[in-house]
């Protein structure tokens, strides 16, 4: 693995209403390792990530990828920033008026791949990557949480992208759905060497994907290193998080 | 104190609403310009807005015609008048009645259709995918749905206008026993090419403030379920008071350029 920085990010500063979401945040991430990146519930993981492809633009700061600053760009200036980076969201947002071959073939069709057996051959090895073969003609409204993440991953994957974002993988998920979707994160890891950022509150996927961990606190990267450091720290506020003590006594 | 306040929160919200009606406009029409247009998207939202508007807009049309004839006819009766009957309706239809009526139940229909998709796919992230997927949610869901109801309005208003004239001869010749030659004749005498092309004009209009609100609406829709439900009544709300206003000037900036009679 190189060293160097893929995405860099400074001070950045969001702030939502009067609430300060995040507060001068500063992170580097390198070429092609999986960070994992903690926090509470509602502590602007999720709008961290929002802001790496554009969808929100900071307060303050900069978000430097491949040489540009992508919070100083237009919707149409990211665009092809945007086609670097995958995204897969929390619900999957899968669009609900197509059916899954039509969800996948999505962004093959607007990146201008007019031939029907390219498109078909691509669509079938995005979902055989995802182990959805033979799902091709449901409608999202008809598939699990699970299947829909899939789902979502293939329709991200299929334009192989230099980062993908995972917002919550295997959040609302069984174990076992949860643990198979751990080992698709790592197997597109090594099959498509991406970078991966990953935003969870889920101990078990965190160990299993990471090669770095982060904790986000008070909107701020609290805590980095590798997930071995993590397990070691004797830091009271990390390890409450990481052994999921809330401090609470009343009950 | 609190009345000043408030008159300047509406003010405030009709300038921001406004402002990013005309910017959406603006957008999509330099998406047009420069060619982003999928024309697959754009037969499927023909057919959804045009093809699919025709039995409301008939049945408006036609019904407004009859109930129109009726009560002029009961009026001119008294004063022998009944044979202009037929102009006055047509002239009445062509001008003003058949747009406008096309135009709000278009916008009931279809507009508060489009809002509640595209809200719907805002408060699920489906915006955001599109975003993500460097795709620009007004090239693939404004640009197709503007150009479809740009070419489909003229259409639905001139069947509408047709449906109340035609209406407006069955009752007056054939219910009311208006004589037949009398009414065609007092109605070409009176209905000239300006009140066609008046009518597809603000037919025309109306298709871009539908359009455009609707559009507005759903991308700015949030808060769930609630807020795709706001953004629907807003829209139907929003529309027809849009179009009763603006037909306001298109017909004093009309009557200047095609004048009555």
């Amino acid at each position: 693995m190189t060293k160097t920085p893929l995405i860099q990010v400074k001070s950045l500063v969001q702030k939502i209403g009067t609430q300060e979401i995040l507060r001068g945040l500063s992170l580097d991430i390198i070429e092609g390792e999986t960070l994992v990146l903690l926090g509470k519930s509602g502590g602007g993981k999720s709008v961290f990530l929002r802001h790496l492809i554009g969808l929100m633009h900071p307060v303050s700061g900069s978000i430097f990828f491949e040489g540009m600053d992508v919070t100083q760009l237009s919707e149409r200036q990211l665009e092809p920033v945007r086609r670097h980076i995958g995204m897969l969201f929390q619900d999957g947002a899968l669009f609900d008026s197509m059916n899954v071959f039509d969800n996948v073939a999505f962004p093959l069709r607007e990146r201008g791949e007019k031939n029907p057996a390219i498109v078909r051959e691509k669509v079938a090895q995005a979902l055989a990557m995802v182990n959805m073969t033979g799902h091709e003609h449901k409608m999202p409204v008809n598939l699990s949480g699970g299947m829909r993440k899939r789902v979502a991953l293939a329709r991200a994957i299929i334009s192989p992208p230099a980062v993908i974002l995972y917002d919550e993988p295997t959040a609302g998920l069984d174990p076992i759905v949860s643990d198979s979707i751990n080992k698709l994160i790592r197997h597109l890891q090594k099959e498509l060497h991406v970078t991966s950022i990953v935003v969870t509150h889920d101990m078990v996927s965190c160990y299993h994907i990471a090669d770095r961990v982060a904790l986000l606190s008070e909107g701020r990267i609290y805590f980095i290193g590798t997930p071995e450091e993590l397990r070691q720290t004797t830091d009271p506020t990390i390890r409450d998080f990481v052994d999921g003590r809330s401090g609470e006594t009343i009950y | 104190m609190v009345l000043i306040s408030y008159i300047k929160l509406v003010y405030s919200y009709i300038l921001i609403f406004l402002g990013e009606v005309a910017m959406l406009a603006g957008e999509t029409l330099l998406s047009i310009a420069r060619g982003r247009i999928r024309p697959r998207l754009v037969l499927y939202q023909i057919a959804e807005i045009g093809y699919r508007s025709q039995l409301v807009v008939v049945v408006t049309g036609a019904f407004t015609g009859a109930v129109f004839t009726a009560q002029a006819y009961f009026q001119f009766a008294s004063l022998n008048m009944e044979t202009a009957v037929g102009s006055v309706v047509a002239v009445s239809m062509f001008r003003e009645l058949g747009p406008v009526l096309a135009g709000v139940m278009v916008a009931g229909r279809v507009g508060a259709a489009m809002s509640a998709e595209i809200g719907t796919m805002k408060v699920t992230q489906q915006i955001d995918a599109l975003r993500a997927l460097a795709v620009s949610p007004v090239d693939y869901l404004v640009v197709p749905r503007s150009i479809a109801m740009f070419i489909s309005m003229p259409f639905l208003v001139a069947e509408s206008v047709g449906c109340g004239i035609l209406a407006s001869y069955y009752v007056g010749v054939k219910v009311l026993n208006i004589s037949g030659v009398y009414f065609l004749a007092n109605t070409q005498k009176w209905v000239d090419s300006s009140d066609i092309v008046m009518a597809l004009v603000k037919g025309f209009f109306f298709a871009g403030i539908i359009v455009f609100i609707s559009c507005r609406e759903g991308l700015n829709a949030k808060g769930g379920a609630v807020g795709v439900g706001r953004a629907t009544t807003s829209t139907v709300v929003n529309c027809s008071l849009a179009i009763l206003i603006v037909n306001f000037f298109l017909t004093m900036a009309l009557n200047i350029i095609f004048p009555a009679g």
